[in-house]
């Protein structure tokens, strides 16, 4: 107890490098917990791109690309899937309901989606997040169209601005515009932080018509359109959609359904688990995280050689202080006890500092990343994981501290009790 | 060498006759390479380490030339801190409550006014009263007391000698007094010179 009053006492009396090391150790522990903060929610907002989706479905082709372009929109499908395989199974016993994309256009760099009014009512991210509109309604008409968040606001468009949608995938114009079918703005989708935002969504059936004049791949010779006014859902005919999300009405049905998609014999078809292609991908793209981590172990090690630095320099102004100790009868064991003591409460006065301040800081900006990063940083317990970093911290606070006790001891032993100022 | 219960004696020797060393064996700090250090009739030249360092917290008390003091603790903290450190020595103060005995010493040494004072705030001579004090406080046995008086002026250095004198005999602790400084000599009851000492060690 004595030496703990001692310690407490002997570190506020050098207040400044008590203080400056306590900082130091917060600020690596800070980032450490903070880096595991942001790597729990960065992998749970990408596992959670999607959800309440049993199967994806495209057609056959590597999985990473289905779910590529499915969810994340990137890249492109190497082939499509015909309107008549994906009524079969948005009709089947086990489906409960089912979400088509059209994809395969763009608009200024932006992904143009065709899907139907399913996709509103059913899309859910962040496990029970449903799509809601900022402003606007759905799309009801052929050439209605509704835009993610991110694109109402790099384009700055509003409710009944016209669009037009480029063919294929192209930053800014293309070569091939769809300039003869002008869609309209009705509806805003609210942020989801998904690649949703993203995106621009039109209806199957203006994904037709954009194409109605189109064949072999080319578009129509000029002058030869069919007016946007001759243009009616009956004329349309809808061939073929790109993949579509399909829910299952219990979940014991979803393998089955794998099965039976993954072999279905009209058409070459594949069925993908979301959860499972999701923690693959996560799992190539982890490394950065890694390296993240490793980066965060240095500047801990950093730290904690700052403190090493700091009570071994100041080990020979205190020679004086540990004779007297010696003189009223303290044995050198007390002596690296008391050191051991002082390394200790460092580390753990800035583990604690580090942690709350982390909490803190995360806490007050979780709002903010959210809305400007698109990551939901869950305020939670430190994981298994951050719990033994901070108690590494501590036992490495410890064992570091034996490095100046052991010399103070050596000091304590050679110098006796004589005074060597 | 032989120094009765009780006695105040004066050792004087020049630097390097050994005092430093004389003071560490008998405080149990250094270890007898031949020879016998008896103590309080134990032998300090057969203990372990840690016994040694257990009999010097109970039963010695200890002054320095100067810089006696933890800086960074108050007078009254340093006072308590032999007491603090070793529960024999606490037992010692008779159920007393530290805080009262801590009172009365610094009372006989003339300082209780600056109990609750930074040390780094007090002068030469209140910082050597202060630390009479500490090696008083429990009633040990051996006070040892090493050139404590070379950085005080005249009046001051018969003052703190007298005080220490007083209190070791009401306390009943023997008090070894170490100096260079002979013009001390006439004030102790006994004087031993540390250079005749050796030579006549060396004749044997």
């Amino acid at each position: 107890m004595i030496l703990l009053s001692l310690a407490w006492h002997s570190l506020k009396n050098r207040r400044l490098t008590t203080g400056l090391t306590v900082v130091s150790i917060a600020l690596s522990v800070a980032l450490l917990v903070g880096v595991d903060l942001v790597r729990v929610g960065a992998r749970d907002s990408f596992a959670n791109t999607i959800s309440q989706t049993d199967l994806i479905v495209g057609a056959r082709g590597g999985s990473l690309t289905l779910l590529l372009y499915s969810v994340f929109h990137m890249g492109s499908a190497t082939n499509n899937v015909s309107y008549q395989s994906y009524l079969h199974f948005k009709n089947h016993a086990a489906v409960e309901w089912t979400i088509p994309y059209s994809l395969g256009d763009s608009h200024r760099g932006f992904r143009v989606v065709g899907t139907t009014n399913d996709f509103y009512e059913h899309f859910h991210y962040h496990r029970d997040r449903k799509i809601e509109f900022a402003e606007g309604r759905m799309p009801d008409g052929i050439f209605d169209t509704v835009l993610g968040w991110d694109v109402a606001q790099a384009l700055h468009y509003k409710i009944g601005d016209p669009i037009v949608v480029t063919h294929g995938i192209s930053e800014g114009r293309g070569i091939l515009q769809h300039d003869d079918k002008p869609f309209h703005v009705v509806g805003i989708l609210a942020r989801t932080a998904t690649p949703v935002d993203r995106s621009v969504y039109v209806t199957l059936y203006g994904i037709s018509a954009m194409h109605i004049d189109w064949a072999d791949g080319g578009p129509p010779m000029p002058g030869e359109e069919t007016p946007v006014s001759k243009i009616t859902k009956d004329n349309l005919e809808i061939k073929q959609i790109t993949a579509f999300l399909v829910r299952c009405k219990s979940r014991i049905d979803t393998l089955g359904l794998q099965r039976e998609i993954n072999t279905f014999e009209d058409e070459p078809l594949m069925a993908i688990i979301p959860g499972v292609a999701l923690s693959e991908l996560w799992n190539t793209i982890g490394y950065a995280e890694e390296a993240l981590t490793v980066v965060t172990f240095f500047v801990l090690v950093v730290g904690l050689l700052g403190m090493l630095v700091s009570l071994y320099t100041s080990l020979n102004e205190r020679r004086r202080e540990m004779a007297i100790l010696r003189a009223v009868g303290a044995g050198p064991r007390k002596v690296i006890f008391l050191l051991v003591l002082e390394s200790g409460l460092l580390a753990l006065a800035g583990t604690f500092l580090g942690v709350t301040g982390i909490y803190a800081v995360s806490a007050l900006t979780q709002p903010l990343v959210e809305h400007r990063f698109g990551m939901f940083i869950p305020v939670t317990p430190p994981s298994t994981t951050g719990y033994v970093y901070i108690c590494a911290v501590v036992v490495a606070g410890l064992l570091i501290g034996t490095v100046p006790a052991v010399k103070a001891y050596r000091n304590a032993l050679a110098d006796g009790l004589s005074i060597r100022v | 060498m032989e120094i009765a219960a009780g006695q105040s004696v004066f050792i004087f020797g020049p630097s390097g006759s050994g005092k430093t060393t004389l003071l560490g064996l008998l405080a149990g700090v250094l270890k007898a390479s031949s020879g016998q250090v008896m103590a309080l009739g134990r032998d300090l030249s057969k203990m372990s380490n840690s016994q040694r360092d257990h009999f010097r917290g109970s039963h010695v008390g200890y002054i320095f030339q100067m810089f006696n003091l933890i800086p960074y603790l108050t007078v009254e903290e340093n006072i308590a801190l032999p007491c603090r450190l070793d529960s024999e020595r606490r037992h010692r103060l008779n159920g007393v409550p530290l805080h009262d005995a801590v009172r009365e010493t610094a009372s006989h040494l003339g300082i209780e006014a600056l109990l609750h004072e930074n040390v780094t705030n007090l002068s030469v001579g209140q910082q050597q009263r202060v630390a009479a004090a500490r090696s008083l406080i429990g009633t040990p046995q051996l006070v040892i007391a090493d050139e404590p008086t070379s950085s005080l002026d005249f009046d001051r250095r018969e003052r703190f000698i007298k005080l220490l004198f007083e209190n070791c005999r009401a306390a009943r602790s023997t008090l070894i007094f170490v100096s260079h400084d002979r013009t001390l000599m006439p004030l102790f009851e006994r004087c031993v010179s540390l250079p005749e000492l050796n030579r006549a060690a060396q004749s044997l």
